[in-house]
């Protein structure tokens, strides 16, 4: 037997702008389903012609660092510049990386 | 001319009234996505509505505008499908906001987008450039109406006891207005024989199929349909043309020429 559920399940919202390369985070909303996520995005995250493309992703599905661990998870990388790929010159016919 | 304009007519008082009407739910969605895409839907009818009108605005000529189309003329002058002025409920309900139905919402936008996804494509082909660029327009808002009322459709009648009853009830009140579709009225035939309006009767079919395919995928059965044939496209009302006019343009009229 399938458990009823009281509540829809809550999605969370990535679209890609017109310029943009990549999916960005917009915000959530509750669907019954992925369809009817997708179908609902458009309606309340694509208004003002923010996007060309949607993904949506049920928000249980998402893993997420612990907040309380940011200390030890992210503050190491402070004092290691060299990581950031500032020293040399990107040659033009590269273009965006 | 006078074919052009009682066509153009036609076509804009369907948009604005299935426009008003679903804005009743602005602020009352079962859900608050629901609730914007239905609201998206009517600023998309409105917005279709006027740009008709201001095509007609400027056939007339004269003192005519878009605003004097929508918010001063009578129940008798509009032209629109009597389907799009009922309300949101069957029958002998009262019209508390909590008498609103979803599945009446529903089934009612479906109806008449299977229609207007038609019609408008179409449409496309019109011998009035104006309005064919229109149609190319509108055609792209009404390809997501019907996705998004058919999507509902299919949900609430294969979904649960209650919300497939409710929806066949829905479709057994409304069903036997699209009969009103397929009934050439003379402003009709005068746009046909103009070259700017389409024979709907030629859409019939593909109407049907389109109509069928969801039904059967919602597990709901197809009305018989008979007897009293609407007359809204040619001024002849419902009852409840008169309320919903009253209220959208009341401010109009207590505040002619008001501005924000």
């Amino acid at each position: 037997m399938t458990t009823q559920l009281k509540e829809w399940p809550l999605w969370e919202i990535f679209v890609r702008s017109k310029q943009g390369l990549e999916h960005k985070h917009c915000g959530s909303l509750h669907a019954a389903d992925a369809a009817q996520a997708l179908e609902m995005a458009r309606d309340v995250y694509t208004r003002r012609q923010e996007g060309v493309s949607i993904w949506v992703v049920e928000s249980k599905a998402i893993t997420a660092s612990n907040p309380d661990e940011k200390g030890e998870l992210f503050d190491p990388a402070a004092d290691k510049i060299y990581r950031h790929p500032t020293f040399y010159e990107i040659p033009e016919e590269v273009g965006h990386m | 001319m006078s074919a052009a304009i009682d066509y153009l007519l036609h076509l804009a008082d369907n948009a604005l009234v299935l426009g008003q009407r679903n804005a009743e739910w602005c602020g009352h969605g079962p859900i608050l996505e629901e609730d914007i895409a239905l609201s998206n839907v009517s600023l998309d009818l409105i917005g279709q509505a006027r740009l008709l009108y201001q095509l007609v605005a400027t056939l007339k000529g004269g003192e005519c505008t878009e605003d004097k189309l929508a918010y001063f003329r009578d129940t008798h002058e509009f032209r629109n499908y009597t389907l799009l002025e009922l309300p949101h409920h069957g029958p002998l309900s009262g019209y508390a906001q909590s008498d609103l139905d979803y599945g009446t919402t529903i089934v009612r936008n479906f109806l008449y987008s299977a229609l207007m996804a038609l019609l408008w494509e179409a449409l496309e082909k019109s011998a009035n450039a104006d309005l064919a660029a229109i149609a190319a327009k509108s055609l792209k808002e009404v390809r997501y109406h019907l996705r998004h009322s058919r999507d509902w459709l299919v949900r609430l009648g294969d979904g649960t006891d209650e919300s497939h009853a409710r929806v066949q009830a829905s479709l057994d009140h409304l069903f036997p207005y699209t009969q009103e579709f397929w009934v050439q009225s003379p402003a009709e035939a005068a746009a046909i024989a103009a070259g700017i309006g389409i024979d709907v009767t030629t859409l019939r079919a593909d109407w049907d199929a389109i109509v069928d395919a969801a039904l059967a995928e919602a597990t709901l059965q197809r009305p018989a349909v008979g007897g009293y044939i609407s007359e809204g496209k040619q001024g002849i009302h419902s009852e409840h043309l008169g309320f919903l006019l009253a209220e959208m343009q009341s401010l109009a009229r207590a505040y002619p020429n008001g501005v924000w």
